[in-house]
């Protein structure tokens, strides 16, 4: 734990406050997760750790080993990057699934989902395979 | 003293992140329908993410990041497969 | 040229990130460049829609708008959290919105957007008709988000864009 004494002090107060951002951010997004009463309510609360919960601690990780190795660390950006493309993608995913099986009635509801505004293409639709 | 603060908001920041874990774990295990389990495996994933950043952090060590970026790459394809599989396993059968 | 590179954006992106992940020396570098020439080849094979720029000046401003939205509607959504979801002022729902742009890389980028933000989620495009279905966790009035999204994304997109 020596190289906690190491940063200066405008450097440590910077990254304690990121810190304690970003995991308070996540932590409410999990309080949100729990406490939220619908799955596309629920589908909002992560994305408080994804954004700005992920953002600070990334920043204040680069700042902090840029200063403890002496040279510039900026392969945290990487996981920015990746999480920045990929979480849209995920939840999009998992949200036309609900919608699928929302709109599914031998699954059953549990929310009233507005109905395609298409008629459903015919289901003996020759099977392609994704 | 300010490394006393750095201390305090690491620690902290690794209770916390241990926390919201245990509630994405708590929505995995009661979530009402699939979906809602899938989404509480990816927060999961995204905050063990997070919690290994912060543990590189306060052990002064930069390989806990490959680490984070093996969860943030296997997160990802898990939910994308859990969701895939939602999407299509029940609904063409 | 365009045969050997055919995305250059593309390359020099996985170039630089390979160096990155690695301490920079000559062999990692010939090493990232082969790389990223491979990576480049076999994108190329799939045909992917081209993105044209029209407008390199707006994109700054767009990710300094969307910053501060995104900044914006963490607080929302965070004293909605707080506030609980019952409090009543606040009630969510499906919205849906018309979209005027075809292009399949400015939607996706909007997909992005809109997804990343929290307090909406991106739940169903309908391609053909260009209508969107949004969930928003703090609803006043559908005019509004459409108006949001066009005024606020649209337009700067299509610029981009388009």
């Amino acid at each position: 734990m020596m190289h906690l004494e190491q940063l200066p002090p405008w450097a440590a107060i910077i990254i304690a406050l990121f810190v304690v951002i970003g995991a308070t951010l996540t932590l409410l997004g999990g309080v949100g997760l729990v406490r939220l009463k619908s799955f596309y309510q629920r589908l909002h609360a992560p994305t408080l750790g994804y954004s700005y919960g992920t953002l600070p601690i990334i920043l204040a990780s680069m700042l902090m080993f840029s200063l403890t190795e002496q040279r510039l660390v900026v392969h945290e950006l990487m996981i920015g990057m990746f999480i920045l493309i990929t979480t849209p993608i995920t939840l999009l995913m998992l949200g036309r699934a609900a919608l699928r099986r929302d709109r599914d009635r031998k699954l059953g509801h549990d929310e009233i989902v507005p109905p395609r505004n298409r008629p459903e293409p015919p289901t003996e639709e020759p099977a392609k395979d994704a | 003293m300010t490394a006393e603060i750095l201390r305090f908001a690491l620690g902290y920041a690794q209770i916390a992140l241990i926390l919201a874990l245990a509630l994405a774990c708590w929505r995995m295990l009661i979530g009402p329908r699939a979906q809602d389990r899938v989404l509480g495996l990816d927060t999961m994933y995204i905050n063990a993410m997070l919690l290994f950043l912060v543990i590189g952090m306060s052990n002064g060590n930069v390989f806990f990041f490959e680490g984070a970026l093996v969860i943030a790459v296997l997160g990802f394809v898990t939910t994308v497969c859990a969701a895939k599989f939602l999407m299509r396993g029940e609904v063409i059968e | 040229m365009s045969r050997l590179i055919p995305h250059p954006v593309l390359s020099a992106t996985l170039v630089v990130m390979w160096l990155i992940l690695t301490a920079f020396s000559l062999g990692h570098l010939l090493l990232g460049t082969l790389i990223a020439l491979g990576a480049g080849w076999s994108v190329e094979h799939l045909h992917p829609p081209k993105p044209v720029f029209r407008r390199w000046l707006a994109i700054p401003r767009l990710m300094a708008i969307v910053a501060v939205d995104i900044l914006r509607s963490n607080i929302t959504v965070a004293r909605v959290l707080i506030l609980g979801p019952n409090h009543p002022a606040y009630h969510s729902g499906f919205v849906e919105l018309a979209l005027t742009m075809r292009d399949p890389n400015a939607i996706a980028v909007l997909a992005i957007i809109l997804t990343s933000t929290p307090g909406t989620a991106w739940i169903e495009f309908d391609q053909e008709e260009g209508r969107l279905l949004l969930h928003v966790l703090d609803l006043r009035s559908a005019d509004d988000w459409q108006s949001i999204v066009h005024d606020r994304y649209e337009r700067l997109l299509m610029e981009i864009f388009e």
